[in-house]
């Protein structure tokens, strides 16, 4: 444009174009530097968090094995089925066309959902119990699903099914609830963890610690590759347990239950504390619970009025009846108010008067005139009622809080009960007014009646502070020294004279013409141990024994309790099923013993 | 007989235009072949081998047009320009594309007749400002120019194709500044157009209207011009809301997500997160050619086309940018001096007018990958993949050495 005579304004308008260029060069420039230089980091943890997606994988379970090495529970093969994060749309049109090969109702794939909703981050576990069939019918149409990983992880498997349900316990999913738990702190969602039993008790030593491998994923979620030749974190598998729990003795608990009854039974091994039986019925198989319970199946165990889900062992007490006996007798000859051949001033004719009420003793005949031992060979409750008095109400309440009758036993089983017994005369005077209640509490408290509801554990513990003398160790499932070195804050002050006494008279009641369960003694081994029948609002009595043998030297304590299982006077279904178990675990340890062995002759190993 | 090559294939000029367009288009081809590869199935992979076949015959145009005299293109662009015109109505009738009717196919070639229509616009353009003898200070006076550019740009804009059009806004004020119009008058023209773009809010448009006003008194024009920019501002702010209206959805999302990607992460503000992630991730030296994971893993859109610029920024980090841009910037410079050195009118514009052009093509195709432009599709010259763009670009090219040559 050099003709026109404006020279000089194109030249400036040309200057002023080099400027603008150079801005704009300057511009970008700068603009990219703050980018790329400036803020680089930024966006390259934006650019990793694009392209990879961490996959957990679960660390394997430890094993549970048994006072023998026999395997509890264990874990084998199994295959998972999740879906990486993505729109919730694309999410529900994928279950859908996953729903015809792994067996998902419509019902499932609204909780998926609504499971995806809460947690929208975080890989969607459909099935983490999947079969070989489903993985390999997902596996021939891989590219129609590109955001589903299948994985192999291990499942949880119960070999001995029913049998050891209560103890073990089972695993799942951790719930909403559970995550907000200040001990799953650093939890997943989807991660598997010990619901009851054992399993739960232990979870963090079983439970291990689950690893994190990366994926690298494109633009539309789908897989690419996986990230790197390692897991990004190691997985630290659980570590495993020894119980001292006996597998054989647990599986004939199971085998000899009484047909159609309920109840429970715990053996422990007094000199170590080890629990060798805890056994509980109507009993389930954990196996259903893995990868998730049909809900079928849950809402008849949840609305079964049998209650097959509770642990009647630990977390359920029952009037101890005549079992209780023994608790008074202690409490007596510790306080120098009784003696073993102590007697009562009323001949049990059947039953006693007192105040306006006539107090039955459970022979109608009557037991005559008999001292202590004697009242407890017989299970005498005429001889018991005036014990009691002589003891006193301050002395039998203190003997309940000394004896430990209001704590849990503080085995380590998750939800233990504790016991119920009045723990002062206040808490009568609380319950009844001051003037609503009189000394005849003692009566019924002094044959395991009244206000008193206790565990079979508990009662399993007291009689093994009777076969052994001192302060019991306080039961415990795992094998440790640490727990076996762990005794009960109480102790049973009674000299080693007076203990044996009564362990005498415990002998007798299986042993001798008499006792209450001389019907059902042992003709191999001498056993020591008490039968008892407690009344109960429910209906028919429910059918005691507690006992250990052999008498001078115990191996085995145990406690059990069958429902309703005392309808006569003839029949108390706890009592031969108690010795039974007891002759299996003797017969167990010492097999070179030959057979038959005297019942007289005390066979002491 | 012999026969002079040197002559036959070389216009003559400045040897650094062609120079650095061949070079820059090489490293655009090795570019391309680096967004090929990619870990998902992509319509990139192979595009480096059709653009690399397409620079052959950009080269042929090249040779072909360089041999035209610039007369010959001043008294042609009538014609051009109306067959230009009657390309555009055609595709407007029989076009195809994804979202746009912007692609005319010739059996499997495709083409954008709005390319075509940018150069034959600049020719008239040009032709009518070299043509009068007088100097242009008058409103009245830059109705033909106006028109001229009007018509090609209402045609693009019913495709509709955003990009193009703003382009054909810049080739008009491009040729008015260097046709010397006085900066006062450039203002009233443009005026309407701020207008529109600021009627979105009745109260920033009232300032702006009451600010015109106090200019429009103080530099005292002929009163019917005064009154008719007025007159002009009313309707453009008025236009505003059903012009927007008009827009097709993905035309308005990609307004909106300028002014804020974060409203629709998923929808149309992945592109350019993605391309800011792409390009923040580079850091000073890039993840290495062929390696960047944001478009190997397909998070990166259009990485041979549109966003081609990522990839550079992504694989060789700031200083790949940098080199490039210094490339780009020293290209459009020496053409710049093509047209402040030229002689007569008619090549001076048209080189400035093709300047204009290809610098709004990268400040806004540069621009978008960086958030700093809304998203239109411009292509970014030598690099982005696309045939005709490429050809075009080198026709004008031959118009520069021409120029060069000339003068």
């Amino acid at each position: 444009m050099a003709e026109t005579g404006q020279n000089g304004k194109s030249r400036r308008r040309g200057v002023a174009a080099e400027g603008f260029l150079l801005a704009v060069f300057a511009l970008l420039g700068l603009v990219f530097f703050r980018l790329q230089v400036l803020r680089s980091s930024t966006f390259e943890l934006r650019s990793q968090e694009n392209r990879l997606r961490a996959i957990t994988v679960p660390a394997p379970r430890g094993t549970i094995y048994d006072r023998h090495g026999r395997i509890i529970a264990e874990n084998v093969p199994g295959y998972s089925i999740s879906l990486l994060p993505g729109s919730s749309d694309t999410l529900r049109a994928t279950l859908d066309r996953l729903a015809p090969y792994v067996h998902l109702s419509e019902a499932e794939r609204d909780a998926l959902l609504a499971k995806y909703a809460r947690f929208p981050t975080q890989p969607l576990v459909v099935r983490d119990d999947a079969s070989f069939a489903e993985v390999s019918a997902i596996e021939e149409r891989r590219p129609e699903f590109p955001r589903a990983v299948v994985e192999m992880r291990p499942r949880r498997h119960y070999p001995a099914a029913q049998a050891i349900a209560h103890l073990v316990g089972y695993v799942g999913e951790i719930s909403g609830a559970e995550l907000e738990r200040p001990e799953y702190l650093g939890y997943d969602p989807g991660r598997i963890v010990g619901k009851d039993g054992i399993e739960r008790q232990y979870e963090a030593t079983l439970g291990g610690v689950p690893g994190v491998r990366f994926v690298e994923v494109n633009a539309l979620g789908s897989i690419v590759g996986d990230f790197g030749p390692r897991p990004a974190i190691e997985v630290r598998p659980g570590t495993d347990l020894t119980l001292g729990l006996d597998l054989a003795l647990q599986q004939y608990v199971d085998s000899t239950f009484p047909e159609g009854m309920r109840g429970g039974v715990v053996a422990l091994d007094p000199s170590s504390g080890d629990v060798l039986v805890l056994y509980s019925h109507p009993t389930f198989d954990p196996n259903a619970f893995i990868g998730g319970i049909d809900v079928g199946l849950w809402r008849s165990l949840r609305d079964d009025p049998a209650l097959p889900l509770l642990n009647r062992v630990s977390t359920a007490s029952y009037p101890p009846g005549s079992i209780f006996k023994l608790v008074v007798a202690a409490a007596g000859m510790a306080d120098g108010k009784l003696s073993i051949s102590s007697y009562m001033p009323t001949t049990c004719g059947g039953g006693l008067a007192y105040g306006n009420r006539f107090f039955r003793c459970w022979k109608p005949g009557g037991h005559g005139l008999l001292p202590l031992a004697r009242a407890i060979q017989e299970s005498c409750n005429v001889y018991f009622y005036q014990a009691g008095m002589r003891v006193g109400l301050d002395g039998l309440l203190a003997a309940a809080t000394r004896y430990g009758f209001h704590d849990p036993t503080g085995i380590d089983l998750p939800y233990e009960t504790s016991g119920v017994f009045p723990p002062s005369r206040e808490w009568f005077d609380e319950r009844y007014g001051t003037r609503g209640w009189t000394q005849s509490v003692v009566l019924n408290l002094s044959i395991g009646q009244g206000e008193n509801q206790q565990s079979l554990l508990r009662m399993a513990q007291f009689y093994s502070a009777l076969a052994t003398g001192g302060s019991p160790i306080v039961p415990h499932i795992v094998r440790s020294e640490g727990l076996a070195s762990r005794r009960a804050t109480w102790g049973l002050d009674l000299t080693e004279a007076r203990r044996r006494q009564l362990v005498a008279a415990l002998t007798a009641v299986v042993n001798e013409p008499g006792g209450t369960a001389y019907a059902y003694r042992s003709t191999r081994w001498r056993i020591a141990g008490k039968t008892g029948t407690s009344q109960n609002p429910q209906g028919l009595p429910h059918s005691w024994f507690v006992g250990f043998a052999p008498p001078e030297n115990p191996e085995i304590v145990i406690a059990a309790i069958v429902e309703f299982g005392h309808p006569d006077n003839q029949v108390s279904l706890a009592v031969p099923y108690g010795i039974g178990i007891l002759e299996r675990y003797l017969d167990s340890l010492y097999p070179e013993v030959p057979f038959p062995r005297g019942v007289s002759d005390a066979y002491t190993p | 007989m012999k026969v002079d090559w040197k002559s036959t294939l070389w216009p003559g000029g400045d040897p650094r235009v062609p120079g650095l367009a061949l070079l820059l288009s090489l490293l655009g081809i090795a570019m391309i072949y680096s967004a090929g590869h990619v870990d998902v199935p992509s319509v990139a992979t192979g595009a480096w081998r059709k653009q690399l076949i397409w620079l052959g015959m950009a080269l042929v145009a090249f040779v072909v047009v360089s041999r035209i005299p610039l007369r010959w293109l001043d008294w042609a662009s009538v014609w051009l320009y109306v067959a230009s015109i009657v390309l555009l109505v055609v595709v407007l009738l029989i076009g195809r594309g994804p979202n746009t009717r912007s692609w005319l196919y010739v059996g499997p070639v495709g083409m954008q007749p709005a390319e075509f229509a940018k150069l034959a616009t600049i020719l008239l353009l040009s032709r009518t400002f070299s043509s009068g003898r007088e100097s242009i200070d008058r409103l009245s006076q830059l109705i033909r120019p106006v028109l001229i550019v009007l018509l090609p740009v209402s045609l693009v804009a019913l495709q509709p194709d955003l990009g193009s059009s703003m382009v054909f806004g810049a080739i008009l004020i491009a040729g008015l500044f260097w046709a010397g119009v006085p900066l006062a008058t450039l203002f009233m023209l443009v005026s309407p157009g701020i207008s529109l773009l600021l009627g979105f809010s009745p109260v920033v448009w009232g300032v702006w209207f009451v600010a015109l006003a106090v200019f429009l008194y103080l530099h005292r024009p002929y009163a019917a011009e005064g009154i008719l920019v007025l007159l002009a501002n009313v309707a453009g702010g008025a236009l505003t809301l059903p012009l927007w209206r008009s827009l097709a959805p993905y035309q308005q999302n990609r307004l909106i997500v300028f002014l804020d990607p974060t409203v629709d992460p998923r929808g149309a503000g992945w592109h350019l997160i993605q391309s800011k992630v792409a390009i923040g991730s580079g850091g000073w030296y890039g993840q290495g050619f062929t390696q960047g994971p944001q478009k190997r893993l397909a998070f990166l859109p259009e990485q041979h086309t549109d966003f081609i610029f990522s990839v550079v920024g992504e694989e060789l980090g700031f200083l790949g940018v940098a080199i490039f841009l210094l490339l780009l910037g020293w290209f459009l410079h020496r053409v710049l001096a093509v047209a402040r050195a030229a002689e007569d009118r008619f090549p001076s514009l048209v080189v400035f007018c093709l300047f204009a052009v290809w610098l709004v093509h990268v400040i806004i195709n540069v621009g978008m990958t960086v958030g700093l432009m809304p998203i239109t599709g411009l292509p970014l010259p030598f690099l982005s993949y696309g045939g005709s763009f490429l050809l075009m670009l080198f026709v004008g090219l031959a118009i520069v050495s021409r120029a060069s040559a000339e003068a």
